[in-house]
């Protein structure tokens, strides 16, 4: 039994991830995604990352040796967390990211504050923000967009047609699972992604979230809906959903089946018969990075084990 | 006459320091405050080339000039403002525990904040455009003093304050405040979510000259205005009644403290978000040094809180470096327990 506290670190940690993941809101992007001042130097040699799936491009294009640092959400790959870390993406010190005298900064959109962000400017560091929308184009984008600002157009070609090809790959197993299971008069899978069981309180993800946007690129459908974002949900309206499948994030918190599927919530639903709870990193899952090919398939066959 | 007896200097308890060799001492620590604070941060920089401008780099000159100063600035007026506010606070109501919280300054720049953290995006975009990144600050100050103005109108009846209206009034108003900050929370997204954490532990990270000038005008006035209340304060320490036969203008004390201590919170809160702590330690720090007389008491209370915010925010900037900590942890995690040693050995002169 873990204590409080280590649950509560747990369920913040989350929550980061979630946070960091989750925007759907591409309004100012247009103009604030220009790089600041014109191309980043063609070889920015030290580069400051912020934003997880921005990091992890930043590895899988080969650039990983020309970072000085990194924010609180990149933790992937391993290498990554031995960067020095310059706190929450949404919570930058100025002071502590010119520090590291970086020649290129790089963050995912939602960067801030405004005024850190104005101060690291002032100092005329480029401070490029990668478009971040949830979406299999978005993350085809966010690659082109760091190729790009470390000018490494033949290596971003290269994982953006990989990652691409990956993708296609696996919606198309997925599809071939669907109409499978029409023949068979099976629709998707009910599935619900719980952020964090903490407390014997539940917060799912409803529409608009990127855990719903995994879920339906892996072929099932989110059970819960009427609320938007991450939400604590009631019991009754989890009994009334009544999930298939159960998708959390891997973690000190998430609970072994047994803990979760003795939980009133869960206790009666078709997921608890069949003891279907999946779990899966969490960056991988909701990061929309380089790895969503084998996140999708992975999730997918996590969800229907039969053909997986 | 007594009010000519009570002018007089309060005889010193033997043992206490003279309040002008205290009030020395304090500027010593607020000066050297200021130095370690400019002087020290996550990034090596050559200051004195930065201030004198001899060939600094501009990575350099931003550091010192549009981060550290600001920053300094922003900080020495948080803290002076809050802890003279808690000293007036706590001489007003005659409680140990009153804080500049009591008059609802608090839970309404917390809401107002909230307000405008969750539900900012729906403003008209013309409005969003004029407000822009000062949508937060403006909402927590008009939040701020429009609860004070509300418990002030509650508690005052045909001229008279009554502090103990007040107090129960400003209670509920809170509890109502946070009940409505509560649905905000449930209606935040997750990133507005992670925002109102930060913001309620309150950090100098977004300090910059545009929130000092914004800032210094209300929080100096109030600086200034504050030891013209000392004499009243010291009257009042001897009840309602006492004071006004001591000739001491009862209701005009009571309500010039009220406004000045939310005109000075309110504008505190707004550029740094809540900060707690200084408000209530720092007063009681002094008086167990120099004793209650307000008139030593609330510009001592300005150096110390000053330079406590200063040596706070510049823990909190090298601690994790590159990272930054919210200053509200800083200040209690640190705060609290010298406090309770000082407590503990000085107990038998608390008295306020």
């Amino acid at each position: 039994m873990r204590g409080p506290v280590v649950r509560g670190a747990a369920v913040l940690r989350g929550l980061a991830l979630a946070v960091g993941l989750a925007s759907v809101t591409v309004t100012a992007t247009a103009a604030a995604s220009e790089p600041a001042s014109g191309p980043a130097s063609e070889s920015a040699m030290r580069v400051l990352s912020i934003g997880g799936a921005v990091t992890e491009i930043v590895y899988a294009l080969g650039a990983g040796d020309r970072l000085v640092g990194r924010d609180t959400t990149s933790v992937f790959p391993p290498q990554a967390a031995a960067l020095p870390d310059v706190g929450y993406i949404r919570r930058l010190s100025p002071e502590g990211v010119l520090s590291l005298g970086p020649e290129l900064i790089l963050a995912e959109e939602g960067a801030g504050p405004a005024e850190a962000v104005e101060a690291i400017e002032a100092a005329s560091t480029p401070f490029v923000i990668i478009p971040d929308d949830p979406s299999p184009a978005g993350v085809l984008r966010k690659i082109d967009a760091v190729a790009a600002a470390l000018d490494m157009p033949e290596a971003g070609a290269a994982l953006s047609a990989r990652v691409e090809a990956e993708i296609a790959a696996a919606r198309a197993a997925v599809t071939a699972g669907q109409s499978r299971g029409q023949s068979e008069g099976i629709g998707p899978r009910r599935a619900i992604f719980l952020l964090s069981t903490a407390g014997g309180r539940l917060m799912a993800a409803g529409s608009d979230s990127s855990a719903e946007r995994m879920l339906e690129l892996a072929g099932a459908r989110n059970a819960l809906t009427g609320f938007s974002g991450y939400k604590q949900v009631s019991d009754e309206a989890l009994i009334a959903a009544a999930p298939e499948v159960v998708v959390m994030m891997a973690g000190d918190s998430t609970p072994t089946p047994e803990a979760l599927f003795a939980m009133p919530a869960l206790a009666a639903s078709p997921a608890a018969a069949s003891r279907a709870l999946v779990v899966m990193d969490g960056l991988a899952l909701l990061g929309f990075g380089p790895r969503i090919g084998q996140a999708i398939r992975d999730l997918n066959a996590a969800l229907y084990p039969a053909e997986g | 006459m007594v009010a000519i007896a009570h002018r007089e200097a309060p005889p010193r308890r033997p043992g206490r320091p003279a309040p002008g060799l205290v009030m020395a001492g304090l500027a010593l620590l607020l000066a050297v405050a200021a130095g370690v604070g400019l002087f020290q941060g996550a990034a090596e920089t050559s200051v004195r080339a930065a201030l004198w401008g001899e060939g600094a780099s501009l990575r350099d000159h931003v550091i010192v000039w549009d981060i550290r100063l600001p920053r300094l600035v922003l900080g020495a007026l948080v803290g002076a403002a809050l802890a003279v506010s808690g000293a007036l606070m706590q001489g007003l109501f005659r409680n140990p525990l009153a804080d500049p919280g009591l008059v609802g300054v608090g839970a309404g720049a917390g809401l107002g904040a909230v307000l405008a953290i969750v539900l900012g995006g729906l403003l008209p975009p013309a409005v969003l455009a004029v407000a822009g990144v000062w949508t937060v600050p403006l909402a927590a100050f008009a939040g701020g003093w429009i609860t004070t103005l509300v418990l002030y109108r509650v508690a005052t009846r045909g001229g008279r304050t009554s502090m103990a209206t007040m107090l129960l009034a400003g209670i509920a108003i809170a509890a109502l405040a946070g009940a409505l900050t509560g649905v905000m929370i449930y209606l935040a997204d997750d990133r507005q979510l992670r925002d109102l954490t930060f913001w309620g532990l309150g950090s100098l990270a977004g300090a910059n000259w545009a929130k000092v000038q914004a800032g210094a005008p209300l929080m100096l006035a109030v600086l200034l205005a504050a030891p013209v209340l000392a004499r009243g304060l010291n009257g009042l320490a001897l009840g309602e009644a006492a004071a006004h036969h001591m000739g001491i203008p009862v209701e005009r004390v009571k309500s010039a403290t009220i406004l000045l201590v939310a005109a000075a919170t309110g504008a505190a809160v707004a550029v740094s978000g809540g900060i707690g702590f200084v408000g209530i330690v720092v007063p009681h720090l002094l008086r167990l040094v120099m004793g209650p007389d307000h008139r030593g008491l609330l510009p001592a209370a300005a150096l110390l809180g000053a330079a406590v915010l200063i040596l706070a925010d510049t823990l909190a900037r090298i601690l994790v470096a590159p990272a930054e900590l919210p200053i509200g942890i800083v200040t209690a995690v640190l705060g609290a327990p010298v406090f309770l040693w000082i407590l503990l050995r000085r107990r038998a002169l608390l008295e306020v």
